[in-house]
C-alpha cells in the first residue's frame, strides 16, 4: 500500500478507490488522466514521463552536433527528420507529463537546472560520423528494448504516447545500421572508424536499461503498478542477444571477450558493467553533462523573445478582433 | 557569455564549457495549451491525438502539423484551447453513465427472433 494511502487510512470513501485502481490496474486496463489515482503513482508518473522527456530533448544535442557536416545532402536529410522525430517524442512525452498536472514551464526548468535527470547516455560525446550510426543501431536499439513495454504501461496518455514513438524508433535504429553497413565498405579507416565508436558506445548503451536488479528498490512498485514490465537485468539481456548477431552481421566486435552464446541457457553470457561508470555520469561527471544542460538553457534563453513576440502578436489580433466586432 | 563558450564544439571531444551551470531567471512567456485532434483519412472521425502550446490557433495548427503528422498521419486538423473543453469524468463507474447501462433493450441483441426468419 502507498505510503498516502496509509496516511488515510480508515476513509472507507479513499479504501474504495483505492480498491478501484488497484483493480483497474490488476485487470490490465488502463488509468486515465481524470480517474482517482494514489499520489505515489502520480508522482511517479511525472517523473518518469518527464525524465524520459528530457532524454528525447536533450538527446536531439549529441546527433544534432554532425547535421551541417553530414557527408551527403542524403545522410543530412535522414539525420535532421531523425532529431526532429526526437524534439517530436520530447512533445508527445511532455503533453502525457501534462495530463497529470505538471506544468511545462516548469518541468523545463527541472531540467535546467539538473533538479530532474535524462538519460546518462547522452552524457557522452560523438566524435566521428561513425557515432551517427552508433547511436542509431545501439542507442536507439537498446530505446526499443526500454519502450516496447511501455506501450502497455497502466497510464493511458504514457503508452499512447509509447505507441506512436516506437512506430518512429524503428526507422531510427534502421538508418544507423545502414550507414554502418555503407561505412563497413568503405576503406580500412571508414572501418576502424566504426569499430572505434562501437568501442565508445557500447557499454553506456548497457547502462541504459539502469543499476542491475539488486540496486533498484523501486523495481517491484512499479512493477506492481505495470509502469514497468521487466527488469533491468531482463532488458538489458534481451538487448544483448538482439545486437550480438547483428554486430556478426556487421561485421565488429562488441569490446567484451566475455561474450559469448551460452546454449544451456538460451542467452548471451557477457562481461560485468563498470556500475561506477554510470554512478559518475549520473552524478552530473560524464565528459558532456554540463555542455548539454548548457546549450539547453542557451536554446531556452535564445528563444525568449520568440515566445514573448508570438504572445503580444496573439494579443493584438485578439484586441482587432474585438474591435471589429464592437 | 561568448557564443564559443555556450557551444564547445564537440569535435573537440566532448569539452565540457567552465562557464557557470547554475540556473537563469526563468523567462515566463508560457503559452497555453490546445488539444490536437486528427482526420486520419477520409471516411474516419477527428480522434484525439494529445496536445501542445501554441500562442494563437493558426500556431497551434502549424505545430500540430509538425508534432503529430510527420508521416501523413493526417488529412486535417481540429486545435481547440484545452480551456474550452468539458469533460464528463470518463471514470468507469461514474453515474453520468449510469442511464445507458440498464438499457439493454437498445441494443439489437435483446429481441429474440427465430434462426428461420430471413435477413434479420
Ligand atoms: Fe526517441
Ligand atoms: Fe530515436
Amino acid at each position: 500500500m502507498s505510503e498516502e494511502a496509509a496516511v488515510v487510512n480508515g476513509s472507507p470513501a479513499v479504501a474504495e478507490l483505492e480498491q478501484h485502481f488497484e483493480d483497474t490496474v490488476a485487470h490490465d486496463r488502463r488509468i486515465e488522466p481524470r480517474d482517482w489515482m494514489p499520489e505515489a503513482y502520480r508522482r511517479t508518473m511525472i517523473r518518469q514521463i518527464s525524465q524520459h522527456a528530457h532524454s528525447e530533448i536533450i538527446g536531439m544535442q549529441p546527433e544534432g552536433n554532425w547535421i551541417t557536416r553530414a557527408p551527403s545532402l542524403r545522410r543530412k536529410a535522414i539525420l535532421l527528420a531523425k532529431v526532429q522525430d526526437e524534439a517530436g517524442h520530447g512533445m508527445y512525452l511532455y503533453s502525457a507529463a501534462e495530463t497529470l498536472g505538471a506544468d511545462r514551464a516548469d518541468l523545463t526548468q527541472k531540467l535546467m537546472t539538473g533538479a530532474q535527470k535524462y538519460s546518462s547516455i547522452f552524457n557522452y560525446p560523438t566524435l566521428t560520423f561513425a557515432d551517427v550510426g552508433v547511436i542509431g543501431w545501439l542507442v536507439d536499439g537498446a530505446a526499443i528494448c526500454n519502450q516496447v513495454p511501455l506501450c502497455r504501461s497502466s497510464y493511458g496518455p504514457y503508452a499512447r504516447a509509447m505507441v506512436r514513438i516506437c512506430k518512429e524508433e524503428s526507422f531510427h535504429q534502421r538508418q544507423g545500421f545502414e550507414l554502418l553497413m555503407t561505412m563497413m565498405r568503405g576503406t580500412p579507416a571508414q572501418r576502424a572508424m566504426v569499430q572505434d565508436a562501437v568501442n565508445r558506445w557500447w557499454w553506456p548503451s548497457l547502462m541504459m536499461f539502469g543499476p542491475p536488479d539488486n540496486e533498484s528498490p523501486n523495481t517491484a512498485q512499479s512493477m506492481h503498478w505495470r509502469i514497468k514490465r521487466h527488469t533491468n537485468d531482463e532488458l538489458r539481456q534481451r538487448f544483448v542477444d538482439m545486437t550480438a548477431p547483428q554486430a556478426e552481421a556487421l561485421g565488429v566486435t562488441l569490446p567484451d571477450p566475455e561474450l559469448r552464446w551460452h546454449p544451456d541457457r538460451q542467452h548471451y553470457d557477457f562481461g560485468a558493467v563498470d556500475w561506477d561508470e554510470l554512478k559518475r555520469v549520473v552524478a552530473g561527471n560524464g565528459p558532456c553533462n554540463a555542455q548539454r544542460v548548457t546549450a539547453r538553457r542557451a536554446a531556452h534563453e535564445g528563444g525568449a523573445w520568440v515566445r514573448e513576440a508570438a504572445l503580444a502578436h496573439a494579443a493584438k489580433q485578439r484586441a482587432r478582433a474585438r474591435q471589429v466586432a464592437a | 557569455m561568448s557564443i564559443d563558450q555556450a557551444y564547445p564544439a564537440e569535435v573537440g571531444h566532448g569539452a565540457v564549457p567552465m562557464a557557470d551551470a547554475a540556473a537563469a531567471g526563468p523567462v515566463r512567456a508560457d503559452w497555453p495549451l490546445w488539444e490536437v485532434f486528427l482526420r486520419g483519412k477520409r471516411g474516419l472521425n477527428h480522434v484525439h491525438v494529445g496536445s501542445l502550446h501554441a500562442a494563437d490557433a493558426e500556431m497551434a495548427l502549424r505545430h500540430a502539423r509538425d508534432v503529430y503528422t510527420r508521416r501523413n498521419e493526417g488529412v486535417s486538423i481540429w486545435v481547440v484551447p484545452t480551456a474550452a473543453i468539458t469533460a464528463s469524468s470518463p471514470d468507469e463507474k461514474d453515474p453520468f453513465f449510469a442511464p445507458s447501462g440498464d438499457k439493454v433493450y437498445r441494443h439489437p441483441t435483446f429481441y429474440d427472433i427465430p434462426d428461420s426468419v430471413p435477413h434479420m
